[in-house]
């Protein structure tokens, strides 16, 4: 029997001495807020996400002689967010299904990614599909219940007008078919689902059945989204740990949030499963 | 023939640049009806509604009659030179600074005699055009023009102080996903501006006018959200100690009635484009634009606003839009201030429907982007301060100078036909 069975203080006596040697790493998975960071576009009649805008009330001057600070407006959805359940109308009924409601528990989770981005630099409209859940699931195991899901795509790596990448006919980027997703939530039990683009659905996804398949299935059966993820490449398919949790915004359909990932270093034998 | 301007040097960085001075200063409230009328780039005068005596200078009685029953008509602006004096030197900086400067005696044919700046092609004895135009004080002054065609009127150096000519300036466009800004842009090629930056906000998003814009003579294209006051004051940084026109052509437009929405949020968005934007443009460029309002051939020169007419009265049917740009009018009052003592001009555009998408369901007549864009170019030639383009914004400033309480109830009654 280890020390830690006996000492509950143990565990996270344990897990601050590996955040301070390095053991265990922190990767930021959050994008800046940056007022010129892209956010979701719909058709102009509709109204829109808010960029990200500062405006200086101080900065010690005559405004306020030694103090510096300033105002900040947003969106809910606006630079790395989250999804509560609130969000879709699908979800809209639900117990508990605004950010001030989550418990809070349900903003960690383990983390598996699914490194599609090989298929993304091929096909800016690929689809992450329930075969190809399988065939990482045939590689790494099965999914675990209640873990977050991250799709990497290196879409992150994208700047200006390729990371919307928005022609004609609407914005091209990759995403989950509706039957992944359903896969995830129904047979996975999965938490949430986390991307790098700047929603949890493809680009095209208002034309799949249902349109934008994550948004409906993850927030109707109460699961939580992440969008604009970055650094996904640094995270290893599975074993790393996510810490998720948005501002608590009353009734709050979402929220920017500082996104990050515990990555150990060294192996623990006596934390095994 | 007037000399042609020739292109300025560039700046000699060791040299100081010259300081704004003011040509007159504060006049009698009755003389500043012609500053009014110089505005709109009108010849007017005070006719006596009782004995319709015509006078000039104003005043505040008619000088043949008494009465007080003053009214300014539009006047017929022809007369001969019959004198004229070269002034060699003044006690009064600005002249003194642009000394040898002509003057003269002219006879309207109308009646009154009037002491005129004059152009540099006429001569005693001929007859001359008479317009009526803001000096760099703000006050109107008579300018005696030749009425024969002449080579390069424009470049005549003491017309040039009256008038906002682009020729040789450079330019900011500050809103290049305008539907408006390529035609803006062209015709600032024509007129002659040598630079011509375009602002362009989220270059994350594409837009229609994108590669036409690019393709326009003269055009550098440079980031700039008006709702950002970080990149307001960036692109200030770099760029207002050569600005020497801004054309301020950002807006923000969804139609619909206070009814129409149970949200504000396109109403924030309106204010922050078309008011606070104004706001934050003018805090970044004015100060700096007013300190280069007397520097050479490219001096800094006049601020352009794009309004909608329906500033002076509220149009329901596109009634958040409306309140944004009475507010937008209100702040350009105060920029006009703020930059009265450097002689910038504050030029307000006033326009109403314009032919874009979000006035798309409505019948003609709109207002174009070329027929804008020829308006502010014409409107910088002639130093104007208020221009109202299209039959819709000039029918509507006229009724509201007949009576802004009927126009109210108007605007009422023709709801959904306008």
């Amino acid at each position: 029997m280890s020390k830690i069975d006996n000492d509950p203080g143990a565990v996270l006596g344990a897990f601050a001495a590996a955040i301070g040697s390095g053991d265990v790493k922190v990767v930021d998975l959050t994008h800046t807020l940056d007022p010129d960071f892209p956010v979701i576009v719909l058709p102009p009649e509709f109204g829109q996400c808010a960029r990200f805008r500062m405006e200086e009330i101080s900065a010690y001057d005559h405004r306020g002689p030694a103090w510096k600070w300033r105002n900040f407006t947003c969106g809910e959805h606006t630079g790395t967010h989250f999804d509560a359940p609130a969000h879709w109308i699908s979800g809209r009924d639900l117990p508990n299904n605004s950010v001030d409601e989550i418990s809070p528990s349900r903003f960690f989770g383990p983390i598996q990614v699914i490194d599609c981005s090989e298929g993304a630099a091929e096909d800016e409209d690929f689809e992450l599909t329930p075969a190809l859940i399988e065939a990482w699931e045939d590689e790494h195991g099965e999914i675990l219940p209640s873990s977050w899901v991250l799709m990497r795509t290196d879409w992150s790596k994208r700047n200006g007008a390729a990371y919307l990448n928005m022609l004609e006919d609407g914005p091209h980027s990759p995403g989950p078919t509706p039957e992944a997703v359903q896969f995830l939530v129904d047979k996975r039990n999965i938490r949430g689902f986390g991307t790098e683009t700047v929603g949890p659905d493809a680009g095209q996804g208002a034309h799949y059945s249902p349109p934008y398949p994550a948004h409906y299935y993850l927030h109707g059966a109460g699961r939580l989204g992440l969008q604009c993820l970055t650094n996904l490449d640094r995270l290893p398919p599975r074993g790393a740990f996510l810490i998720a949790p948005p501002l608590k915004i009353k009734n709050g359909t979402g929220s920017p949030l500082r996104v990050l990932a515990l990555v150990a270093q060294v192996a623990a034998p006596h934390y095994a499963e | 023939m007037t000399e042609p301007l020739k292109p300025p040097p560039k700046k000699n960085p060791q040299r100081r640049t010259r300081a704004p001075t003011r040509p007159s200063h504060f006049r009698s409230r009755a003389a500043l009806g012609l500053a009014a009328a110089a505005g709109e780039g009108r010849f007017m005068l005070q006719v006596c509604d009782r004995c319709t005596a015509i006078q000039y200078p104003p005043r505040d009685a008619c000088s043949a009659c008494l009465s007080i029953d003053l009214s300014w008509k539009d006047a017929k602006p022809t007369g001969t030179l019959i004198a004229e004096t070269t002034v060699q030197t003044s006690t009064n900086t600005y002249f003194r600074e642009r000394s040898p400067w002509r003057v003269g005696t002219v006879v309207m044919d109308i009646g009154p005699s009037v002491i005129a700046h004059i152009h540099g092609d006429i001569t005693v004895g001929e007859h001359v055009r008479l317009v009526n135009r803001l000096d760099r004080s703000g006050q109107a002054v008579f300018f005696a023009m030749p009425v024969h065609g002449t080579d390069n009127p424009e470049d005549d150096l003491q017309m040039r102080e009256m008038t906002c000519d682009p020729k040789f300036r450079r330019v900011l466009i500050t809103d290049g996903r305008n539907p408006n800004s390529v035609a803006i842009a062209e015709a600032f090629v024509k007129a002659g501006a040598s630079i011509i930056f375009v602002g362009e906000s989220e270059a994350w998003r594409p837009y229609p006018n994108q590669s036409a814009l690019r393709g326009v003579d003269n055009v550098e294209i440079l980031p700039l959200d008006v709702t950002d006051t970080n990149s307001v004051q960036v692109l200030s940084g770099e760029i207002s100690g050569k600005t020497d026109i801004l054309v301020n052509n950002a807006r923000f437009i969804r139609p619909g009635g206070l009814f129409d929405r149970r949200d504000v949020v396109f109403a924030q968005q309106e204010i922050e484009v078309n008011y606070l934007g104004l706001m934050r443009l003018a805090q970044s460029f004015g100060p700096v634009m007013r300190e280069r309002a007397a520097d050479g051939t490219n001096s800094a020169v006049s601020w352009v606003n794009i309004l909608s007419a329906y500033a002076w009265t509220n149009e329901p049917d596109f009634g958040p839009f409306s309140a944004s740009n009475a507010a937008a009018l209100s702040i350009s009052q105060a920029l006009r201030a703020d930059l009265a003592d450097s002689g910038i001009r504050v030029m307000n555009v006033y326009v109403g429907p314009t032919e874009d998408e979000w006035h798309q369901p409505l019948p003609p007549p709109k207002v174009t982007p070329g027929s804008l864009a020829r308006a502010v170019v014409t409107g910088l030639r002639d130093g104007l301060e208020e221009q109202f383009v299209g039959d819709i914004a000039e029918d509507l400033i006229k009724r509201w100078r007949d009576n802004p309480k009927v126009l109210e109830r108007e605007m009422i009654a023709n709801r959904g036909r306008a």
